[in-house]
């Protein structure tokens, strides 16, 4: 199989885009496809600083590192979950970010916060001990992150939170909105959310990336990345419907892409609508600041007070 | 023999298909799963060679 671009060894067929591609036009490929994203849905301009939430996962340290090399000042954001069971997670993930600047980007900036350390808890104490958490620790784990990802990002001056969001994650998660007919959620899935009211912009630029092209990217470009998931997400509903999704790109290539990107279109012509794109206000939290929805305390400080 | 890893289960198989016919023989989705050689990157229609050892890696990840 021959690069479309100069006939060598293709490492890589995109059927979506009818391209193959060697190494280094892939990564070329790549590079210019984030940066079209960017600009697309104006996430940040090249004098921006921007804030990347990374996991040690293939798509965050993917992400990093094309902004890096594109030019963009990208500095990275760790939160230690402490997550252990038994296969030191949140330890190994870690790890994984410090062997990334290391060994491809020594001086990159890398932010790390532990839980533990500043709030005295971690993930699955909090999980198990607090009403939010009970058998889903992804609940008050989302609000954590969410919470620290601003708290650095608004100290910090950045200008945009940027995560490893693809475009299998995107479309998985459309389509469970989608069969739950989620109107609010639907109105609000985007590329970018707008900072407002002490709230971080935030953008990802990986949803025109398939997750095999983001996994391949940190493969050709040797990037160590962890592949064991989170133990709390085995099993999880996205897995099942982004296999499901595969099974129908694998018969009738880019139904994916076209799923996501048609949905955003049709939504920004105004040609499908949906109850509640009415923003809600947001008021300081008396203890920490920062916007929420929920009168005097926020989610976050709530969470230490049960 | 071209030895076949994917996650903690190892398996053998006659050389000579393709990474994709690898894959699918596997009952595994080619839309979710690379293939390396030797730590680098095989495109689908690679040829298995004597020898091979052929490391299955899926794309699909949550959280
Ligand atoms: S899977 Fe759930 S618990 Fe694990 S990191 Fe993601 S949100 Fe947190
Ligand atoms: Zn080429
Ligand atoms: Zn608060």
């Amino acid at each position: 199989m021959k690069c479309s671009k100069c006939g060598g060894l293709a490492v890589i067929n995109m059927r979506q885009h009818r391209l193959r591609l060697c190494t280094s036009h892939f990564t070329e490929w790549f590079a210019t496809m984030v940066q079209r994203t960017i600009e697309k849905y104006e996430m940040f301009s090249p004098a921006d600083k921007v804030l990347v939430a990374v996991s040690g996962g293939k798509d965050s340290l993917a992400l990093w590192d094309v902004l890096l090399r594109t030019g963009y000042e990208a500095e990275g954001m760790y939160i230690g979950l402490g997550i252990d069971e038994g296969i030191g997670y949140s330890d190994k993930s870690l790890a994984m970010c410090r062997q990334f600047v290391t060994e491809h980007h020594p001086g990159a900036v890398l932010h790390v916060v532990d839980l533990g350390e500043e709030y005295g808890q971690d993930i699955p104490y909090l999980a198990h001990t607090r009403q939010r958490g009970r058998g889903k620790p992804c609940s008050v784990c989302g609000l954590v992150k969410r919470h620290i990802m601003n708290r650095v990002a608004r100290d910090g001056g950045f200008a945009a939170i940027a995560t490893g969001h693809n475009l299998d994650d995107e479309v998985a998660v459309l389509m469970q909105n989608t069969l739950h007919w989620q109107a609010g959620y639907l109105a609000r899935q985007a590329p970018v959310l707008l900072e407002r009211d002490g709230l971080a912009r935030k953008v990802k630029p990986f949803v025109r990336i398939y997750e095999r092209e983001a996994a391949a990217y940190a493969l050709v470009r040797g990037i160590d990345y962890i592949y064991d998931e989170c133990p709390f997400a085995r099993g999880s509903t996205t897995n099942f419907y982004k296999e499901l999704l595969n099974q129908l790109e694998l018969q009738s290539p880019g139904a994916k892409q076209q799923f996501y990107l048609q949905f955003l279109q049709a939504r920004d012509k105004g040609e499908i609508r949906f109850a509640g794109e009415g923003a809600v206000e947001l008021r300081p939290c008396r203890r920490c600041s920062q916007p929420t929805t929920a009168g005097d305390l926020c989610a976050f400080c709530r969470l230490w007070e049960s | 023999m071209v030895k076949v890893i994917y996650r903690d289960k190892t398996w053998e198989i006659k050389a000579g298909s393709t990474v994709r016919h690898v894959i699918e023989q596997a009952d595994l989705n080619p839309e979710s799963i690379l293939a390396l050689r030797d730590g680098k990157l095989i495109n689908e229609a690679t040829l298995t060679e004597e020898g091979d050892v052929i490391k299955l890696v899926s794309v699909v990840s949550g959280g």
